[in-house]
């Protein structure tokens, strides 16, 4: 903890007497009042996110849509400049290193951003990956901050702040899209993306201009119910967005199909040539597609509060003797949603819609259901 | 921080003791806020007979679960209907009506007074 590096926040967070957590190695706000009410205010107004420990890696050169290809398992050669995609990088075995997403700033310029906790693994891979390419890696992440304004009200907030000449980009942003855009006076890259279910957009700055845009939105955002938020509302906001989380949902132990987001996967990739494009982790995603899953990632209800966490058993009912059919790899209460929720991992003839198991919380089996993910969808 | 009161005696397991016949027990302030949003309370029942020291309950929050560690020893004689209905209330009102248990005390373990807990917490 004395060794966390702190974010360009860092003292935004101590004024607005956030309880800090270390996280990856960052000193990071967990909470600023109540992680109830800031989830809330997402869900009804607008919340502001500090996630400036996320990895910024810039892959730049004429090759480097052949570099990504060949490195990442999506197709980033399609993918169109301003617009961004999710994707994942895989060990030669298939399974996950890290999830991304990967923004396509200019015909060869690509922005790679890694999660906090895999921010140097992922550095390290692509460094390696692209070796054989006309490409080049600069991780940006400690230059750079990331802030977000994610919720309804996210658009009149984050246009507001946006220069006149600029506005119409932002407000006409589709969602996976960026612009580069002057936000509250700096210049700022904006992305309509997020990890909350919400509307919302993902402003990178240089570190040093960190404060500034913070306290701008601050101020624009406050009349409009906008609060700053934590790591926890954003755990409990993605979990019912159905998004996964590295460490939880994803690990060196699953691949993209058991997460249910074998879409990444792009085995159709091809070169110029029309052949099959190599890319790391290829021939093991292959055959795991063209096989039948170990394991199923399901959505769980319960009628109640008590919550399954990371880890516990999944079983086949609330008897005493019934057997362990999966593992719980994410969960909590949902306040959108009133009850228990969670995500985990089951065998996949236990895995349709409706099917009854039970959890085992700390020696108590509490019935749940299965549900199709997401457990919240926006109105829209 | 929010000032401890005076009145109530403390144990290193962040819980508190009103005492009097019957005792009412809760936890502080110091506990309700590391936990953050408290969703669930798991308390004894009317009538079960406490060890002190010994676990007997739980508290739920969104981010984790704490184990509630009895202070004192003997026979439950109320609990906190309000509170389990609303869990909130710990985080809202934590010395008042947050309390947990309502205990006809025959024992004690080792009891800190505010400014003994007060030290404790800052240490």
């Amino acid at each position: 903890m004395a060794d966390d590096v702190l974010s360009p926040l860092h003292d935004e967070h101590v004024a607005l007497g956030a309880a800090l957590t270390s996280f990856a190695g960052w000193q990071m706000p967990l909470r600023y009042t109540s992680d109830l009410a800031e989830h809330q205010a997402v869900r009804a107004a607008a919340g502001l996110f500090d996630l400036s420990h996320m990895g910024e890696l810039a892959v730049t050169g004429a090759q480097a849509a052949a570099a990504l290809d060949y490195a990442l398992v999506g197709d980033l050669t399609a993918l169109a400049v301003g617009r961004a995609r999710y994707t994942m990088i895989t060990a030669d075995d298939g399974s996950v290193l890290d999830d991304l997403v990967v923004y396509r700033l200019a015909p060869e310029e690509f922005l790679v951003v890694a999660n906090a906790s895999n921010a140097a693994v992922v550095a390290t891979a692509l460094r390696e990956r692209i070796g054989g390419f006309e490409a080049r890696l600069e991780d940006r992440s400690l230059a750079t901050a990331l802030v977000a304004v994610q919720g309804p009200a996210a658009e009149k907030i984050v246009s507001g702040l946006t220069a006149p000449q600029d506005a119409d980009a932002v407000t006409g942003l589709k969602y996976y899209a960026s612009v580069e855009a002057t936000v509250a006076g700096l210049p700022a890259l904006v992305a309509r993306t997020g990890y909350t279910g919400e509307d919302g957009f993902e402003l990178f700055v240089p570190a040093a201009d960190a404060p500034t845009l913070w306290r701008a939105l601050l101020d624009a955002g406050a009349p409009h119910g906008l609060v700053p938020a934590g790591l926890s509302a954003r755990d409990s906001l993605r979990l019912e967005a159905g998004m996964p989380l590295y460490g939880n949902e994803l690990d060196r132990t699953t691949t993209p199909y058991e997460a249910g987001l074998g879409r990444v996967v792009r085995l159709d990739k091809t070169l110029p040539d029309g052949g099959p494009l190599p890319f790391v982790g290829r021939a093991a995603l292959a055959a795991r597609k063209a096989s039948p899953p170990a394991r199923v990632l399901v959505g769980l209800v319960s009628e109640g509060r008590r919550a399954a966490r990371h880890g516990y058993d999944v079983v086949a009912g609330p008897g005493p003797d019934s057997p362990v059919v999966g593992t719980v790899t994410s969960g909590a209460p949902s306040p959108t949603l009133g009850h228990a929720i969670a995500m985990a991992y089951v065998t996949p003839e236990l895995s349709a819609e409706g099917t009854a198991l039970a959890v085992d919380v700390r020696g108590r089996r509490e019935p749940v259901r299965v549900v199709a993910l997401p457990f919240y969808r926006r109105a829209r | 921080m929010s000032s401890i009161p005076e009145n109530l005696m403390y144990t290193a397991e962040h819980e508190w003791v009103l005492q009097g016949e019957p005792s009412t027990v809760g936890v502080t302030a110091t506990a309700a806020d590391a936990l953050g949003d408290v969703v669930y309370l798991e308390l004894p029942a009317v009538g079960d007979v406490l060890t002190a020291g010994s676990v007997v309950g739980e508290i739920e929050s969104t981010k984790s679960v704490s184990e509630l560690y009895s202070p004192v020893s003997g026979t439950v004689v109320a609990v906190n209907d309000g509170a389990v209905a609303d869990p909130s209330v710990v985080n809202s009102d934590p010395y008042g009506e947050g309390w947990l248990l309502k205990v006809e005390v025959t024992g004690s373990g080792p009891l800190l007074t505010a400014a003994e807990y007060q030290a404790f917490t800052q240490a």
